[in-house]
C-alpha cells in the first residue's frame, strides 16, 4: 500500500492531447458543429524566421544607409496589360471583401496603401464605392461567386484578381454567416438579408487551365486589354499552379500560404490544408524560370508577412512584391490590447481573438454592427496602416542596403541561410555555416 | 449596316470597334460573319444596338452584355451572355455550359438545348430554353426565371435561393433544398410574359409548366443538414 508520506510524480498534460486539443473534443461534443474561425494558421510552422540574412563584409560591400538609394518600386502586369501598374513599394494589401470587414475598414485600407504608395484589393462581395474613391490603385477581384460583379466595375479597377484559391483554404470555397449579412452586403450580392452566403469554390463557367485561358482573354477583351490580369492561387502545388497560370495567360501570379488569413473557414481547414508560405515561394519561382518568364509575369506572396525581413527574404526568394492581410488589420486596430475587456467577454482575448466570422468585433473592423463600426476611424486608421506600410519599407531597406544592393529586387537567394535544415531544404538555401541545401545536388 | 467578316477583322478590332459606339450612335444594327467558333465574340457591349452573328461562337459570346441585343444564328459555346447585366442574348442553336451563368439581368432566348449548368448562380437574369437542359442547372440560382420547354437533366437547383425555375418536361432529379411549388397566378404571368419576350405569343400553354424553387431548409447552417451540404 502507498504510505502518505511516498513521493508522487507531477499532474502531467499529454503533449498529444493538450489543453486546446482537449478544449475542442469537448466543444465539438457539445455542439455537433466543426469550429470556424477567421484568420490564418496559428501553429508553429517553418517561416521566415528560419532565415538569416549574411550582409555584406570583405567579399562584398554594403550601400551607405540614408545616403545610399535603395530603390522600392515595382512594376506589375508588363506582360499583357497597355497599363500595367507601378507602386512604389512592393506591398500590397490582400483581398477582403466588404462583408467580412466594414465599410469603415475597407476605406481606411483604401487610405493607407494609397499614402503609402501600395494597392489593395476588392473582397468577394464587389466594389464599394468608397474603397475605389480611397484606393488610388484598386485590385478587382474575380471570385467563384461573382457577388456583385459588373463590367462597370471591372473597367473602374486598375487590375483583375482571378481567384482559384487562397492559402487558408485552398480547395475550398466560403460561407459568410447569417448574422454578417446586413441589408447594404446583401444588395451587393442579390441575396436576402440575414441567411449564410456561401461563396462556391470553382468557377461556375470555366474547368482546368484550357478554360481559364479563354477565360482570361474574354476579360482583357471586355477591358480593352488595358488591365494587368493577375491569378492567385493557394499554396499546395506551386511548380505546377504557376506554371498553368502562365501558360493561361497571367500576368502576375499571386501565391498565398497557409498563414495567410480567410474571413472565415473551418479551423480544421486552415490548418492541415495547403503549405507554409516558406515551402511555396522556390518552386514557384522555379516554374518561372523555366518558363523564361521570372520577372516578365511577376510573382506575389502572401502569408505571414510581418515585419521587412519578412518582406526582404520573400523577395530574395525570388517574389516581386509581398501582399499583407492580417498584419494589416493588425494595424488598423484588431486585436487591439485597449479591447482587452470586450474580447474576455467574448470568450477570447486580445491577440487571440479570430471570431471574425461572429461580427462582434469590438475593433469594428471584421463587423457589419453599425455601433462597432462607428469604432474605426478611418482617417486615423488609415494612416497607422501607412506609417506601417512605411516601416516595413523601411526596414527591407536596411537589410538590402547591409547585403549591397540598390535595390530591393537585387536581393537574392545568395543572400540568405537558413537556420533549420527543415528551412534550408524549403528555402533551397544553405544551413548557416555550411554549403548543405538539403535536396540539392543529391546530397 | 456594318458588316464585320472575321475572315479579314480580328476579334480584338471587331470589339474594340463595339465598344467604342457612343450612346446615341447611328450604327445600331451589325452583322458579323465567319465567326467560326471564336470566344468573347461581343463581350463587354454597353450601348443600346443590335449584333447578328452569322454563324456558330465559341465562349463567353457576348458575355458581360449591357443594353446591346446580340443575335448568335448558329450554336454557342461555353457561358454564353455569362454576367449579362442586361439586353438580349438570342441563340438560335444550342448552347453549351454554364448558358447565362452569374448574369444580374436582361434576357436569355437559346432556340435548342442547353448543356450542364445552365443558369449557375444566375443573379436576375431571365433565361428562356426551348428545347431540354443538362445536369446541376440553377446550381446556387440567386434570382431571376429559368423557363424550360423541354427536360431537365439530374440535379436542378440544387442549392438554390430565391430563383423561379419553371419546366414543362420531365425533371430528372432535384438538387438539395429544390422543391416543387405551387404555380398561382403571378407565377403564371409570369411565365406568360417571359414566354411571350421568347416569341412563343400564345404557341405554350403556361399551365403545362411546374414550378420548382428553394425550400429554403439550407438558408442557415444546421448540423442536422450536414449531409446536405
Amino acid at each position: 500500500m502507498e504510505n502518505k508520506d511516498t513521493p508522487r510524480t507531477e499532474p502531467r498534460q499529454s503533449a498529444t492531447f493538450d489543453p486546446y486539443t482537449l478544449s475542442e473534443i469537448r466543444r465539438a461534443a457539445a455542439t455537433g458543429i466543426y469550429d470556424i474561425r477567421g484568420g490564418g494558421s496559428k501553429r508553429q510552422l517553418p517561416h521566415f524566421d528560419d532565415l538569416l540574412f549574411l550582409g555584406a563584409s570583405i567579399s562584398r560591400y554594403p550601400l551607405e544607409g540614408y545616403r545610399e538609394r535603395c530603390a522600392t518600386d515595382v512594376w506589375l502586369g508588363t506582360r499583357f496589360a497597355s497599363k500595367p501598374i507601378h507602386l512604389k513599394i512592393p506591398v500590397t494589401i490582400a483581398g477582403m471583401s466588404f462583408g467580412s470587414l466594414s465599410a469603415q475598414a475597407k476605406e481606411a485600407l483604401g487610405r493607407g496603401a494609397t499614402l503609402a504608395g501600395g494597392s489593395t484589393t476588392t473582397g468577394d462581395g464587389g466594389m464599394t464605392p468608397e474603397e475605389r474613391n480611397h484606393s488610388q490603385i484598386l485590385v478587382y477581384q474575380y471570385l467563384p461567386s461573382r457577388y456583385g460583379m459588373n463590367p462597370d466595375d471591372l473597367r473602374k479597377a486598375d487590375a483583375i484578381e482571378v481567384v482559384i484559391g487562397q492559402g487558408a483554404k485552398p480547395g475550398g470555397g466560403g460561407m459568410l454567416l447569417g448574422q454578417k449579412i446586413s441589408d447594404r452586403v446583401a444588395q451587393m450580392r442579390d441575396l436576402p438579408t440575414g441567411i449564410d452566403q456561401r461563396s462556391a469554390c470553382r468557377h461556375p463557367d470555366w474547368t482546368g487551365p484550357d478554360d481559364l485561358e479563354i477565360k482570361l482573354e474574354e476579360l482583357r477583351e471586355i477591358t480593352d486589354w488595358e488591365k494587368p490580369i493577375y491569378v492567385k492561387v493557394g499554396a499546395t502545388r506551386p511548380y505546377y499552379d504557376v506554371a498553368l497560370a502562365v501558360k493561361s495567360g497571367a500576368d502576375v501570379v499571386v501565391l498565398d500560404g497557409m498563414q495567410g488569413g480567410t474571413a472565415a473557414t473551418q479551423e480544421v481547414f486552415i490548418e492541415h490544408v495547403g503549405i507554409p508560405i516558406l515551402a511555396a515561394i522556390r518552386p514557384a519561382v522555379q516554374a518561372l524560370q523555366d518558363l523564361g518568364m521570372h520577372r516578365k509575369v511577376q510573382l506575389i506572396v502572401s502569408g505571414g508577412i510581418r515585419n521587412g525581413a519578412d518582406v526582404a527574404k520573400a523577395l530574395a526568394l525570388g517574389a516581386d512584391a509581398v501582399s499583407i492581410g492580417t498584419a494589416a488589420l493588425v494595424a488598423l486596430g484588431d486585436n487591439d490590447p485597449q479591447f482587452e475587456d470586450e474580447y474576455r467577454a467574448l470568450g477570447s482575448r486580445a491577440g487571440a481573438y479570430d471570431d471574425w466570422q461572429d461580427g462582434r468585433d469590438p475593433a469594428g473592423i471584421t463587423t457589419q454592427d453599425p455601433v462597432l463600426a462607428a469604432r474605426l476611424d478611418p482617417v486615423a486608421a488609415g494612416r497607422r496602416l501607412a506609417n506601417y506600410l512605411a516601416v516595413l519599407v523601411l526596414e527591407a531597406q536596411t537589410i538590402a542596403r547591409a547585403c549591397g544592393k540598390s535595390h530591393l529586387h537585387n536581393l537574392e537567394p545568395e543572400d540568405l541561410v537558413a537556420l533549420t535544415i527543415e528551412a534550408a531544404a524549403m528555402a533551397r538555401v544553405p544551413l548557416a555555416g555550411t554549403d548543405w541545401i538539403p535536396g540539392q545536388l543529391g546530397r | 449596316m456594318p458588316v464585320v467578316d472575321l475572315a479579314q477583322t480580328s476579334r480584338r478590332d471587331l470589339n474594340s470597334r463595339l465598344h467604342a459606339l457612343a450612346q446615341d450612335t447611328n450604327e445600331t444594327l451589325w452583322r458579323i460573319e465567319n465567326p467560326d467558333g471564336r470566344h468573347a465574340l461581343a463581350a463587354g457591349l454597353d450601348a443600346p444596338i443590335t449584333v447578328m452573328i452569322a454563324g456558330h461562337v465559341g465562349y463567353y459570346c457576348a458575355g458581360m452584355n449591357k443594353q446591346a441585343s446580340v443575335v448568335v444564328e448558329g450554336n454557342a459555346g461555353v457561358g454564353v451572355a455569362e454576367n449579362m447585366m442586361s439586353g438580349t442574348v438570342h441563340v438560335k442553336g444550342d448552347a453549351s455550359q454554364s448558358a447565362g451563368a452569374t448574369a444580374h439581368g436582361g434576357l436569355l432566348v437559346i432556340d435548342g438545348n442547353a448543356s450542364a449548368r445552365c443558369g449557375i448562380s444566375m443573379k436576375g437574369v431571365n433565361i428562356v430554353v426551348k428545347g431540354s437542359i443538362g445536369p446541376m442547372s440553377a446550381f446556387m440560382a440567386q434570382s431571376g426565371a429559368l423557363v424550360v420547354l423541354g427536360d431537365a437533366g439530374d440535379s436542378l437547383g440544387d442549392s438554390i435561393y430565391e430563383a423561379k425555375l419553371y419546366v414543362r418536361g420531365e425533371v430528372k432529379s432535384l438538387g438539395a433544398d429544390c422543391v416543387e411549388q405551387t404555380l398561382d397566378e403571378e407565377h403564371r404571368a409570369q411565365l406568360r410574359a417571359l414566354l411571350d419576350a421568347a416569341g412563343l405569343n400564345g404557341e405554350v400553354k403556361v399551365e403545362e409548366f411546374k414550378r420548382y424553387g428553394s425550400a429554403r431548409t439550407l438558408y442557415n447552417f444546421h448540423v442536422d443538414n450536414a449531409a446536405a451540404y
